[in-house]
Protein backbone atom coordinates (compact mmCIF):
# COMPACT_ATOMS: atom_id res chain seq x y z
CA UNK A 1 0.00 0.00 0.00
CA UNK A 2 3.11 2.26 0.66
CA UNK A 3 4.08 3.43 -2.39
CA UNK A 4 1.03 3.52 -3.58
CA UNK A 5 -0.63 6.19 -2.05
CA UNK A 6 1.81 8.70 -3.82
CA UNK A 7 0.39 7.07 -7.08
CA UNK A 8 -2.86 7.36 -6.28
CA UNK A 9 -2.17 11.43 -5.63
CA UNK A 10 -0.32 11.21 -9.40
CA UNK A 11 -2.81 9.31 -11.14
CA UNK A 12 -5.63 12.42 -10.95
CA UNK A 13 -3.72 14.24 -13.34
CA UNK A 14 -1.90 11.39 -15.68
CA UNK A 15 -4.10 9.83 -18.38
CA UNK A 16 -2.65 6.74 -19.50
CA UNK A 17 -2.02 4.11 -17.59
CA UNK A 18 1.46 3.06 -18.52
CA UNK A 19 2.82 6.01 -17.57
CA UNK A 20 1.31 5.52 -14.01
CA UNK A 21 3.46 2.30 -13.98
CA UNK A 22 6.49 3.94 -15.24
CA UNK A 23 6.27 6.74 -12.24
CA UNK A 24 6.06 3.69 -9.75
CA UNK A 25 8.42 1.73 -10.45
CA UNK A 26 11.05 4.13 -9.28
CA UNK A 27 9.57 4.42 -6.46
CA UNK A 28 9.51 0.81 -6.00
CA UNK A 29 11.16 -0.18 -2.65
CA UNK A 30 9.75 2.37 -0.68
CA UNK A 31 7.95 2.92 2.25
CA UNK A 32 6.70 6.45 1.30
CA UNK A 33 4.37 9.49 1.60
CA UNK A 34 1.26 7.75 3.62
CA UNK A 35 1.25 10.48 6.43
CA UNK A 36 1.27 13.05 4.08
CA UNK A 37 -0.83 11.88 1.36
CA UNK A 38 -3.64 9.71 3.99
CA UNK A 39 -4.87 13.77 5.02
CA UNK A 40 -5.21 14.29 1.47
CA UNK A 41 -6.78 11.37 -0.35
CA UNK A 42 -9.28 9.21 1.26
CA UNK A 43 -7.98 5.80 2.26
CA UNK A 44 -10.82 3.81 0.38
CA UNK A 45 -9.56 5.44 -2.58
CA UNK A 46 -5.80 5.01 -2.15
CA UNK A 47 -6.33 1.59 -1.74
CA UNK A 48 -8.25 1.40 -4.75
CA UNK A 49 -5.69 3.05 -6.70
CA UNK A 50 -2.77 0.29 -5.08
CA UNK A 51 -5.44 -1.92 -6.64
CA UNK A 52 -5.90 -0.53 -10.25
CA UNK A 53 -1.85 0.45 -10.07
CA UNK A 54 -0.60 -2.98 -9.55
CA UNK A 55 -3.30 -4.69 -12.07
CA UNK A 56 -1.72 -2.61 -14.91
CA UNK A 57 1.97 -3.43 -13.65
CA UNK A 58 1.02 -6.96 -13.87
CA UNK A 59 -0.29 -6.64 -17.23
CA UNK A 60 3.11 -4.53 -18.21
CA UNK A 61 5.50 -6.45 -16.65
CA UNK A 62 5.55 -9.86 -15.40
CA UNK A 63 5.16 -9.44 -11.62
CA UNK A 64 6.18 -12.16 -8.66
CA UNK A 65 4.28 -14.82 -9.34
CA UNK A 66 1.50 -16.21 -7.28
CA UNK A 67 1.34 -19.23 -6.06
CA UNK A 68 -1.44 -21.25 -7.88
CA UNK A 69 -2.95 -24.67 -5.52
CA UNK A 70 -5.03 -27.33 -7.27
CA UNK A 71 -6.02 -29.69 -4.99
CA UNK A 72 -4.90 -33.59 -5.13
CA UNK A 73 -5.00 -36.56 -2.38
CA UNK A 74 -2.32 -35.81 0.10
CA UNK A 75 0.06 -39.00 0.54
CA UNK A 76 0.33 -41.48 3.25
CA UNK A 77 3.36 -39.68 5.55
CA UNK A 78 5.13 -43.10 5.19
CA UNK A 79 5.51 -42.95 2.40
CA UNK A 80 7.66 -39.62 1.84
CA UNK A 81 11.26 -39.81 2.52
CA UNK A 82 11.70 -36.66 5.13
CA UNK A 83 12.84 -33.72 3.22
CA UNK A 84 10.13 -34.05 1.24
CA UNK A 85 7.83 -33.62 3.84
CA UNK A 86 6.20 -30.24 3.35
CA UNK A 87 3.66 -29.55 5.92
CA UNK A 88 2.85 -25.61 4.55
CA UNK A 89 0.54 -27.60 1.92
CA UNK A 90 -3.07 -25.66 2.64
CA UNK A 91 -4.77 -28.92 1.95
CA UNK A 92 -2.80 -30.88 4.73
CA UNK A 93 -5.70 -29.91 7.16
CA UNK A 94 -8.30 -29.50 4.38
CA UNK A 95 -7.79 -33.18 3.82
CA UNK A 96 -7.43 -34.07 7.61
CA UNK A 97 -4.48 -35.23 7.13
CA UNK A 98 -2.24 -32.94 9.24
CA UNK A 99 -1.65 -35.27 12.59
CA UNK A 100 0.37 -37.80 11.35
CA UNK A 101 2.52 -35.33 9.49
CA UNK A 102 3.12 -33.74 12.58
CA UNK A 103 3.79 -36.54 14.25
CA UNK A 104 6.58 -37.49 11.97
CA UNK A 105 8.25 -34.39 12.82
CA UNK A 106 7.75 -34.69 16.32
CA UNK A 107 9.61 -37.96 16.29
CA UNK A 108 11.86 -37.72 13.50
CA UNK A 109 12.70 -34.62 12.60
CA UNK A 110 11.22 -32.25 15.37
CA UNK A 111 13.45 -29.14 13.95
CA UNK A 112 12.93 -30.10 9.64
CA UNK A 113 14.07 -27.86 7.05
CA UNK A 114 11.67 -27.48 3.59
CA UNK A 115 13.41 -26.19 1.03
CA UNK A 116 11.03 -26.33 -1.54
CA UNK A 117 7.58 -24.83 -0.68
CA UNK A 118 5.88 -22.97 -2.70
CA UNK A 119 6.23 -20.16 0.03
CA UNK A 120 10.20 -20.47 -0.40
CA UNK A 121 12.61 -22.29 2.32
CA UNK A 122 11.38 -22.47 5.66
CA UNK A 123 11.81 -24.55 9.06
CA UNK A 124 9.34 -26.02 11.08
CA UNK A 125 9.27 -26.23 14.71
CA UNK A 126 6.84 -28.97 15.98
CA UNK A 127 7.34 -30.25 19.48
CA UNK A 128 6.23 -27.88 22.60
CA UNK A 129 8.89 -26.63 24.73
CA UNK A 130 11.16 -25.82 21.35
CA UNK A 131 7.81 -23.86 20.29
CA UNK A 132 7.90 -21.83 23.98
CA UNK A 133 11.86 -21.13 23.37
CA UNK A 134 11.20 -19.61 19.83
CA UNK A 135 8.08 -17.97 20.87
CA UNK A 136 9.59 -16.22 23.81
CA UNK A 137 12.81 -15.25 22.50
CA UNK A 138 11.45 -12.14 19.89
CA UNK A 139 15.52 -10.65 20.55
CA UNK A 140 16.56 -13.91 18.28
CA UNK A 141 13.50 -14.61 16.56
CA UNK A 142 11.44 -11.56 14.51
CA UNK A 143 8.08 -11.03 13.81
CA UNK A 144 8.38 -9.07 11.01
CA UNK A 145 7.37 -8.40 8.14
CA UNK A 146 4.66 -11.00 8.10
CA UNK A 147 3.44 -14.21 10.73
CA UNK A 148 2.41 -16.33 8.03
CA UNK A 149 4.53 -18.10 5.51
CA UNK A 150 4.13 -16.25 2.82
CA UNK A 151 4.99 -13.47 1.60
CA UNK A 152 2.85 -10.25 2.12
CA UNK A 153 0.89 -9.51 -1.30
CA UNK A 154 2.20 -7.18 -3.32
CA UNK A 155 1.13 -3.33 -2.20
CA UNK A 156 -0.31 -4.32 0.99
CA UNK A 157 1.98 -2.89 3.42
CA UNK A 158 -0.51 -2.50 6.75
CA UNK A 159 1.35 -2.17 9.59
CA UNK A 160 0.29 -4.34 12.62
CA UNK A 161 2.07 -4.86 15.74
CA UNK A 162 1.64 -8.21 15.41
CA UNK A 163 4.49 -8.57 12.96
CA UNK A 164 6.47 -6.17 14.49
CA UNK A 165 9.48 -6.16 17.00
CA UNK A 166 9.99 -4.28 20.25
CA UNK A 167 9.84 -1.11 20.31
CA UNK A 168 6.90 -0.51 18.25
CA UNK A 169 5.28 -3.18 19.00
CA UNK A 170 5.21 -2.43 22.73
CA UNK A 171 3.59 0.99 21.96
CA UNK A 172 1.06 -0.45 19.41
CA UNK A 173 0.16 -2.86 21.14
CA UNK A 174 -0.61 -0.54 24.28
CA UNK A 175 -2.61 1.67 22.79
CA UNK A 176 -5.20 -0.84 21.78
CA UNK A 177 -5.19 -3.69 24.35
CA UNK A 178 -7.50 -2.47 26.47
CA UNK A 179 -10.33 -2.90 24.40
CA UNK A 180 -10.37 -6.64 25.00
CA UNK A 181 -8.82 -6.00 28.48
CA UNK A 182 -11.03 -8.23 31.29
CA UNK A 183 -12.26 -5.14 32.84
CA UNK A 184 -13.60 -3.84 29.64
CA UNK A 185 -15.15 -6.84 28.76
CA UNK A 186 -16.97 -7.09 31.80
CA UNK A 187 -19.25 -3.95 30.36
CA UNK A 188 -19.73 -6.08 27.01
CA UNK A 189 -20.88 -9.60 28.65
CA UNK A 190 -24.29 -9.21 28.92
CA UNK A 191 -24.99 -7.47 25.31
CA UNK A 192 -22.63 -10.62 23.84
CA UNK A 193 -24.78 -12.89 25.89
CA UNK A 194 -28.22 -11.50 25.00
CA UNK A 195 -27.11 -11.28 20.97
CA UNK A 196 -25.54 -15.13 21.81
CA UNK A 197 -29.33 -16.53 22.95
CA UNK A 198 -31.28 -14.37 20.43
CA UNK A 199 -29.03 -16.72 18.02
CA UNK A 200 -29.60 -20.05 19.66
CA UNK A 201 -33.37 -18.95 20.55
CA UNK A 202 -34.10 -19.33 16.73
CA UNK A 203 -32.10 -22.58 15.69
CA UNK A 204 -34.40 -25.29 14.15
CA UNK A 205 -35.10 -28.35 16.56
CA UNK A 206 -34.76 -31.81 14.71
CA UNK A 207 -33.86 -30.68 11.21
CA UNK A 208 -30.42 -30.55 10.21
CA UNK A 209 -28.69 -27.09 9.74
CA UNK A 210 -25.14 -26.06 8.91
CA UNK A 211 -23.88 -25.34 12.13
CA UNK A 212 -21.17 -23.00 10.67
CA UNK A 213 -23.43 -20.60 9.30
CA UNK A 214 -26.13 -20.29 11.68
CA UNK A 215 -24.09 -20.11 14.82
CA UNK A 216 -20.01 -19.90 14.59
CA UNK A 217 -20.20 -16.85 11.61
CA UNK A 218 -23.23 -15.53 12.98
CA UNK A 219 -22.50 -15.78 16.33
CA UNK A 220 -18.63 -14.58 15.89
CA UNK A 221 -20.15 -11.77 13.43
CA UNK A 222 -22.47 -10.30 16.25
CA UNK A 223 -19.13 -9.95 18.60
CA UNK A 224 -17.07 -8.51 16.52
CA UNK A 225 -20.20 -5.91 15.76
CA UNK A 226 -20.43 -5.41 19.72
CA UNK A 227 -16.63 -4.66 19.70
CA UNK A 228 -16.45 -2.18 17.36
CA UNK A 229 -20.57 -0.74 18.09
CA UNK A 230 -20.75 -1.22 14.50
CA UNK A 231 -23.94 -1.04 12.23
CA UNK A 232 -25.52 -3.74 13.03
CA UNK A 233 -27.74 -4.72 9.88
CA UNK A 234 -23.97 -4.95 8.15
CA UNK A 235 -22.41 -6.54 11.05
CA UNK A 236 -21.78 -9.97 7.95
CA UNK A 237 -19.32 -7.41 6.50
CA UNK A 238 -16.78 -7.77 8.84
CA UNK A 239 -16.96 -11.45 8.94
CA UNK A 240 -16.25 -11.31 5.31
CA UNK A 241 -13.23 -9.28 5.41
CA UNK A 242 -11.73 -10.57 7.60
CA UNK A 243 -12.00 -13.79 5.15
CA UNK A 244 -10.83 -11.89 2.76
CA UNK A 245 -7.90 -10.62 4.23
CA UNK A 246 -6.81 -13.83 5.77
CA UNK A 247 -7.08 -15.95 2.81
CA UNK A 248 -4.69 -14.69 0.08
CA UNK A 249 -2.38 -17.61 -2.01
CA UNK A 250 0.41 -16.29 -1.62
CA UNK A 251 0.31 -15.51 2.31
CA UNK A 252 -1.63 -19.09 3.81
CA UNK A 253 -2.38 -21.09 0.48
CA UNK A 254 -5.70 -19.68 0.11
CA UNK A 255 -8.61 -19.20 -1.99
CA UNK A 256 -9.15 -15.30 -2.15
CA UNK A 257 -8.15 -13.28 -5.13
CA UNK A 258 -6.00 -10.06 -4.72
CA UNK A 259 -9.28 -8.76 -6.57
CA UNK A 260 -11.65 -9.61 -3.31
CA UNK A 261 -8.73 -8.83 -1.04
CA UNK A 262 -8.45 -5.01 -2.25
CA UNK A 263 -12.08 -4.54 -3.01
CA UNK A 264 -12.37 -5.75 0.55
CA UNK A 265 -9.91 -3.59 1.83
CA UNK A 266 -11.32 -0.54 0.67
CA UNK A 267 -14.53 -1.30 1.47
CA UNK A 268 -13.37 -1.62 5.37
CA UNK A 269 -11.84 1.16 4.93
CA UNK A 270 -14.93 3.38 3.82
CA UNK A 271 -17.02 1.82 6.51
CA UNK A 272 -14.73 2.30 9.44
CA UNK A 273 -13.44 5.63 8.48
CA UNK A 274 -17.00 7.13 8.14
CA UNK A 275 -17.67 5.13 11.57
CA UNK A 276 -14.29 7.06 13.11
CA UNK A 277 -15.93 10.06 11.84
CA UNK A 278 -19.09 9.77 13.40
CA UNK A 279 -17.48 8.84 16.93
CA UNK A 280 -15.05 11.99 16.52
CA UNK A 281 -18.57 14.07 15.90
CA UNK A 282 -20.23 12.21 19.17
CA UNK A 283 -16.93 13.11 21.04
CA UNK A 284 -16.50 16.50 20.05
CA UNK A 285 -20.10 17.75 20.70
CA UNK A 286 -19.68 16.18 24.67
CA UNK A 287 -21.24 12.96 24.12
CA UNK A 288 -21.12 9.72 26.35
CA UNK A 289 -17.69 7.50 24.86
CA UNK A 290 -18.76 3.72 24.88
CA UNK A 291 -16.80 1.11 25.53
CA UNK A 292 -16.08 0.05 21.55
CA UNK A 293 -13.08 -0.21 19.97
CA UNK A 294 -13.37 3.22 18.53
CA UNK A 295 -14.47 5.65 21.15
CA UNK A 296 -11.55 4.07 22.97
CA UNK A 297 -8.79 4.83 20.74
CA UNK A 298 -10.23 8.17 20.64
CA UNK A 299 -10.57 9.13 24.13
CA UNK A 300 -6.84 8.11 24.27
CA UNK A 301 -3.85 10.68 23.81
CA UNK A 302 -2.21 8.58 22.04
CA UNK A 303 -4.46 6.85 19.50
CA UNK A 304 -6.84 9.64 19.26
CA UNK A 305 -5.21 10.89 15.84
CA UNK A 306 -4.57 7.06 14.74
CA UNK A 307 -7.01 7.69 11.90
CA UNK A 308 -4.53 10.39 10.27
CA UNK A 309 -2.04 7.25 10.19
CA UNK A 310 -3.95 4.98 7.70
CA UNK A 311 -1.57 1.96 7.61
CA UNK A 312 -1.82 1.66 11.80
CA UNK A 313 -5.73 2.55 11.65
CA UNK A 314 -5.87 -0.21 8.70
CA UNK A 315 -3.61 -2.81 10.10
CA UNK A 316 -4.96 -2.48 13.76
CA UNK A 317 -8.75 -2.96 12.46
CA UNK A 318 -7.28 -5.86 10.34
CA UNK A 319 -5.78 -7.53 13.45
CA UNK A 320 -8.58 -7.27 15.68
CA UNK A 321 -11.18 -8.66 12.89
CA UNK A 322 -9.06 -11.19 11.84
CA UNK A 323 -7.79 -11.91 15.36
CA UNK A 324 -10.98 -11.81 16.75
CA UNK A 325 -13.15 -13.98 13.85
CA UNK A 326 -11.73 -17.33 12.51
CA UNK A 327 -10.19 -17.70 15.93
CA UNK A 328 -13.50 -18.03 18.37
CA UNK A 329 -15.71 -19.29 14.71
CA UNK A 330 -13.72 -22.90 14.56
CA UNK A 331 -13.28 -22.95 17.73
CA UNK A 332 -17.42 -22.61 18.28
CA UNK A 333 -17.40 -25.48 15.56
CA UNK A 334 -14.73 -27.37 16.98
CA UNK A 335 -15.87 -27.47 20.35
CA UNK A 336 -19.14 -29.46 19.15
CA UNK A 337 -17.30 -31.26 17.09
CA UNK A 338 -15.05 -32.94 19.52
CA UNK A 339 -17.82 -33.25 22.22
CA UNK A 340 -19.12 -35.88 19.28
CA UNK A 341 -15.70 -37.51 18.46
CA UNK A 342 -15.56 -38.20 22.02
CA UNK A 343 -19.07 -38.83 23.42
CA UNK A 344 -18.56 -39.80 27.28
CA UNK A 345 -17.31 -36.08 27.38
CA UNK A 346 -20.44 -34.59 26.70
CA UNK A 347 -22.24 -36.59 29.35
CA UNK A 348 -19.23 -35.53 31.83
CA UNK A 349 -20.30 -31.80 30.70
CA UNK A 350 -24.04 -32.37 31.06
CA UNK A 351 -23.35 -33.58 34.33
CA UNK A 352 -21.48 -31.06 36.03
CA UNK A 353 -21.67 -27.62 33.90
CA UNK A 354 -18.88 -26.05 36.10
CA UNK A 355 -16.16 -28.00 34.06
CA UNK A 356 -17.00 -25.10 31.05
CA UNK A 357 -14.42 -23.15 32.03
CA UNK A 358 -12.14 -25.48 31.88
CA UNK A 359 -13.83 -27.70 28.24
CA UNK A 360 -13.14 -24.09 26.90
CA UNK A 361 -9.68 -23.80 26.97
CA UNK A 362 -9.57 -27.93 26.14
CA UNK A 363 -11.28 -26.75 22.59
CA UNK A 364 -9.22 -24.02 22.36
CA UNK A 365 -6.02 -26.50 22.29
CA UNK A 366 -7.91 -29.58 20.52
CA UNK A 367 -8.59 -27.18 17.72
CA UNK A 368 -5.67 -24.25 17.52
CA UNK A 369 -7.79 -22.45 15.16
CA UNK A 370 -4.51 -20.83 14.17
CA UNK A 371 -1.78 -23.65 13.33
CA UNK A 372 1.42 -21.31 13.58
CA UNK A 373 2.64 -17.92 13.78
CA UNK A 374 6.15 -17.51 11.24
CA UNK A 375 9.76 -15.51 12.04
CA UNK A 376 12.68 -15.16 11.01
CA UNK A 377 15.96 -15.43 12.56
CA UNK A 378 17.86 -12.55 13.41
CA UNK A 379 21.50 -14.46 14.07
CA UNK A 380 22.74 -18.08 13.74
CA UNK A 381 20.37 -19.85 16.41
CA UNK A 382 21.30 -23.83 17.49
CA UNK A 383 17.54 -25.56 18.05
CA UNK A 384 17.25 -29.02 19.11
CA UNK A 385 20.59 -29.83 16.88
CA UNK A 386 20.05 -27.78 13.69
CA UNK A 387 21.54 -24.24 12.83
CA UNK A 388 19.07 -21.90 11.93
CA UNK A 389 20.77 -19.49 9.65
CA UNK A 390 20.23 -15.50 10.12
CA UNK A 391 17.62 -14.49 7.84
CA UNK A 392 15.86 -18.17 7.72
CA UNK A 393 11.33 -18.20 8.26
CA UNK A 394 10.83 -20.57 11.09
CA UNK A 395 7.22 -21.36 11.75
CA UNK A 396 6.21 -22.24 15.17
CA UNK A 397 3.46 -25.36 14.41
CA UNK A 398 1.15 -24.75 17.40
CA UNK A 399 -0.81 -27.52 16.00
CA UNK A 400 1.71 -29.97 16.33
CA UNK A 401 2.78 -28.54 19.82
CA UNK A 402 -0.49 -29.19 21.09
CA UNK A 403 -0.16 -32.42 20.21
CA UNK A 404 2.95 -32.99 21.73
CA UNK A 405 2.88 -36.30 23.93
CA UNK A 406 6.09 -34.77 25.36
CA UNK A 407 4.38 -32.07 27.06
CA UNK A 408 0.73 -33.11 27.04
CA UNK A 409 -0.65 -35.86 28.21
CA UNK A 410 -2.43 -38.30 25.98
CA UNK A 411 -2.42 -35.37 23.58
CA UNK A 412 -4.69 -36.75 21.11
CA UNK A 413 -7.53 -37.44 23.62
CA UNK A 414 -10.40 -34.84 24.00
CA UNK A 415 -10.68 -34.24 27.70
CA UNK A 416 -12.92 -31.35 29.67
CA UNK A 417 -11.62 -31.99 32.62
CA UNK A 418 -8.06 -32.42 31.66
CA UNK A 419 -5.36 -31.14 34.38
CA UNK A 420 -3.50 -27.75 33.20
CA UNK A 421 -5.98 -27.51 30.33
CA UNK A 422 -4.72 -23.77 29.65
CA UNK A 423 -0.97 -24.99 29.40
CA UNK A 424 -1.77 -25.17 25.55
CA UNK A 425 -0.03 -23.15 22.89
CA UNK A 426 -2.95 -21.83 20.83
CA UNK A 427 -2.43 -18.36 21.99
CA UNK A 428 1.03 -17.84 21.74
CA UNK A 429 3.89 -17.29 24.51
CA UNK A 430 5.92 -14.09 24.74
CA UNK A 431 5.37 -10.45 23.79
CA UNK A 432 2.72 -11.01 20.83
CA UNK A 433 0.70 -13.80 22.94
CA UNK A 434 -2.91 -13.24 22.55
CA UNK A 435 -4.35 -10.23 23.05
CA UNK A 436 -8.21 -11.29 22.71
CA UNK A 437 -7.33 -14.64 24.98
CA UNK A 438 -9.91 -13.55 27.54
CA UNK A 439 -12.69 -12.29 25.28
CA UNK A 440 -12.29 -15.73 23.07
CA UNK A 441 -12.68 -17.34 26.63
CA UNK A 442 -15.49 -15.42 27.65
CA UNK A 443 -17.59 -16.32 24.17
CA UNK A 444 -16.80 -19.99 24.47
CA UNK A 445 -18.13 -19.92 27.69
CA UNK A 446 -21.35 -17.77 27.23
CA UNK A 447 -21.70 -20.38 24.22
CA UNK A 448 -21.42 -23.42 26.09
CA UNK A 449 -23.57 -22.05 29.32
CA UNK A 450 -26.21 -21.23 26.61
CA UNK A 451 -26.30 -24.22 24.92
CA UNK A 452 -26.83 -26.35 27.43
CA UNK A 453 -29.74 -24.93 29.24
CA UNK A 454 -31.54 -25.58 26.15
CA UNK A 455 -30.27 -28.78 23.90
CA UNK A 456 -30.11 -32.05 25.45
CA UNK A 457 -27.82 -32.93 22.19
CA UNK A 458 -25.64 -31.61 19.49
CA UNK A 459 -25.35 -34.55 16.77
CA UNK A 460 -22.69 -33.62 14.03
CA UNK A 461 -24.51 -35.74 10.47
CA UNK A 462 -21.63 -35.55 8.24
CA UNK A 463 -17.82 -35.50 8.02
CA UNK A 464 -17.45 -31.73 8.67
CA UNK A 465 -15.99 -29.58 4.91
CA UNK A 466 -12.27 -27.68 6.34
CA UNK A 467 -10.72 -24.48 5.36
CA UNK A 468 -7.54 -24.35 2.48
CA UNK A 469 -5.11 -22.77 4.17
CA UNK A 470 -1.71 -23.73 6.13
CA UNK A 471 -2.81 -20.95 8.60
CA UNK A 472 -6.47 -21.34 9.59
CA UNK A 473 -7.75 -24.61 10.90
CA UNK A 474 -11.22 -24.22 10.56
CA UNK A 475 -14.54 -25.58 9.00
CA UNK A 476 -16.53 -24.39 6.15
CA UNK A 477 -19.40 -26.46 6.90
CA UNK A 478 -20.61 -28.68 9.47
CA UNK A 479 -24.11 -30.50 9.43
CA UNK A 480 -25.87 -31.13 12.87
CA UNK A 481 -29.59 -31.83 14.29
CA UNK A 482 -30.31 -30.42 17.62
CA UNK A 483 -32.67 -32.02 20.23
CA UNK A 484 -34.08 -30.08 22.69
CA UNK A 485 -34.16 -30.88 26.12
CA UNK A 486 -36.99 -31.91 27.80
CA UNK B 1 8.78 -22.65 58.44
CA UNK B 2 8.14 -18.98 57.79
CA UNK B 3 4.85 -18.37 55.14
CA UNK B 4 3.74 -15.55 52.82
CA UNK B 5 0.23 -13.86 52.16
CA UNK B 6 -1.74 -13.27 48.84
CA UNK B 7 -4.54 -11.23 49.05
CA UNK B 8 -7.10 -11.73 46.10
CA UNK B 9 -8.45 -8.47 44.84
CA UNK B 10 -11.55 -8.51 46.95
CA UNK B 11 -9.53 -9.15 50.01
CA UNK B 12 -9.91 -12.71 50.80
CA UNK B 13 -6.62 -13.54 52.45
CA UNK B 14 -4.62 -17.09 51.59
CA UNK B 15 -1.32 -17.54 53.77
CA UNK B 16 1.25 -20.66 52.54
CA UNK B 17 3.75 -22.34 54.05
CA UNK B 18 7.05 -21.14 52.17
CA UNK B 19 8.95 -23.83 50.87
CA UNK B 20 12.51 -22.88 49.87
CA UNK B 21 13.44 -22.98 46.10
CA UNK B 22 10.23 -23.49 44.52
CA UNK B 23 8.53 -20.05 42.16
CA UNK B 24 5.95 -18.22 43.84
CA UNK B 25 4.05 -18.87 41.38
CA UNK B 26 4.24 -22.49 42.51
CA UNK B 27 3.55 -21.76 45.67
CA UNK B 28 -0.04 -19.97 44.48
CA UNK B 29 -0.53 -23.59 42.47
CA UNK B 30 0.00 -25.65 45.36
CA UNK B 31 -2.19 -24.26 47.52
CA UNK B 32 -4.71 -23.61 45.03
CA UNK B 33 -4.33 -19.72 45.85
CA UNK B 34 -7.78 -18.10 43.30
CA UNK B 35 -6.32 -15.54 40.99
CA UNK B 36 -3.52 -17.14 39.45
CA UNK B 37 -3.92 -18.87 35.79
CA UNK B 38 0.32 -19.74 34.96
CA UNK B 39 -0.74 -20.35 31.44
CA UNK B 40 2.56 -20.85 30.75
CA UNK B 41 3.54 -23.22 33.38
CA UNK B 42 6.36 -20.83 34.55
CA UNK B 43 7.97 -19.55 31.30
CA UNK B 44 7.79 -15.88 31.75
CA UNK B 45 6.16 -16.49 28.78
CA UNK B 46 2.31 -15.82 29.42
CA UNK B 47 1.91 -12.89 32.59
CA UNK B 48 -1.06 -14.42 33.92
CA UNK B 49 1.20 -15.52 36.93
CA UNK B 50 1.13 -11.51 38.24
CA UNK B 51 1.10 -10.12 41.72
CA UNK B 52 1.83 -6.94 43.20
CA UNK B 53 4.34 -7.38 45.86
CA UNK B 54 3.76 -4.78 49.10
CA UNK B 55 6.43 -2.10 48.35
CA UNK B 56 7.85 -3.00 51.70
CA UNK B 57 8.97 -6.25 50.73
CA UNK B 58 10.89 -5.22 46.94
CA UNK B 59 14.02 -5.06 48.41
CA UNK B 60 13.75 -8.72 49.41
CA UNK B 61 12.25 -10.12 45.96
CA UNK B 62 15.10 -9.49 43.45
CA UNK B 63 15.54 -8.13 40.14
CA UNK B 64 12.90 -7.90 37.13
CA UNK B 65 14.46 -9.01 33.73
CA UNK B 66 13.81 -7.49 30.75
CA UNK B 67 11.93 -10.36 29.33
CA UNK B 68 9.59 -9.76 32.38
CA UNK B 69 9.35 -6.47 32.26
CA UNK B 70 8.26 -6.70 28.78
CA UNK B 71 5.65 -8.70 29.53
CA UNK B 72 4.06 -7.26 32.50
CA UNK B 73 3.95 -4.09 30.59
CA UNK B 74 1.17 -5.78 28.78
CA UNK B 75 -1.11 -6.00 31.36
CA UNK B 76 -3.44 -2.46 31.91
CA UNK B 77 -3.41 -3.29 36.05
CA UNK B 78 0.50 -3.15 35.96
CA UNK B 79 1.82 -1.72 38.98
CA UNK B 80 4.96 -0.23 40.63
CA UNK B 81 5.91 -3.09 42.46
CA UNK B 82 4.01 -5.89 39.93
CA UNK B 83 5.86 -8.23 39.43
CA UNK B 84 5.55 -12.24 37.59
CA UNK B 85 5.33 -14.62 40.22
CA UNK B 86 7.18 -17.28 38.47
CA UNK B 87 10.11 -15.58 38.14
CA UNK B 88 10.46 -15.49 42.07
CA UNK B 89 12.15 -17.87 43.69
CA UNK B 90 10.94 -18.28 47.43
CA UNK B 91 13.17 -18.37 50.26
CA UNK B 92 12.87 -18.07 53.93
CA UNK B 93 13.83 -14.32 54.03
CA UNK B 94 10.22 -13.47 52.63
CA UNK B 95 8.84 -15.05 55.68
CA UNK B 96 5.48 -12.42 56.65
CA UNK B 97 5.25 -11.17 53.36
CA UNK B 98 2.39 -9.87 51.70
CA UNK B 99 1.49 -9.96 47.76
CA UNK B 100 -2.05 -8.65 45.92
CA UNK B 101 -3.39 -10.04 43.03
CA UNK B 102 -5.02 -8.26 40.22
CA UNK B 103 -8.88 -8.42 39.59
CA UNK B 104 -7.64 -9.87 36.69
CA UNK B 105 -4.97 -11.97 34.96
CA UNK B 106 -4.31 -10.91 31.39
Amino acid sequence: MNFLSSIVEKSASLTSMPAIVEKATSLVSIPVIVEKTSKVIPLPLQIKGIHLFLKAKNKVWKSKSVPVFIESPIPDVSTLAIEDIDVSNPFLFKQNMWESYFKRLRDECPVHYQKNSPFGPFWSVTRYKDIVFVDRRHDLFSAEPIIVIGDRPEGMAIETFIAMDPPKHDIQRKAVQNVVAPKNLLEMEDLIRSRAVDVLDNLPIDEPFDWVEKVSVELTARMLATLFDFPYEHRHKLAYWSDVIAASPETTGGECSADEMFIGAAEMAEYFTRLWREKEAKKEAGEEMGYDLISLLLSNEKTKNMINKPMEFMGNLALLIVGGNDTTRNSMTGGVLALNEFPNEFIKLKNDPSLIPNMVSEIIRWQTPLAYMRRVAKEDVELNGKTIKKGDKVVMWYVSGNRDERSIDQPDQFMIDRKKARNHLSFGFGIHRCMGNRLAEMQLRILWEELLTRFDNIEVLDEPEYVQSNFVKGYTKMMVKLSAKT
Amino acid sequence: MGSITFIEHNGNQHKVDIEEGSSLMQAAMDNSVPGVDADCGGECACGTCHVIVDKNWVSVIGNTTEIETQMLDMTPEKADTSRLSCQITVTEAMDGMVVRLPEFQM
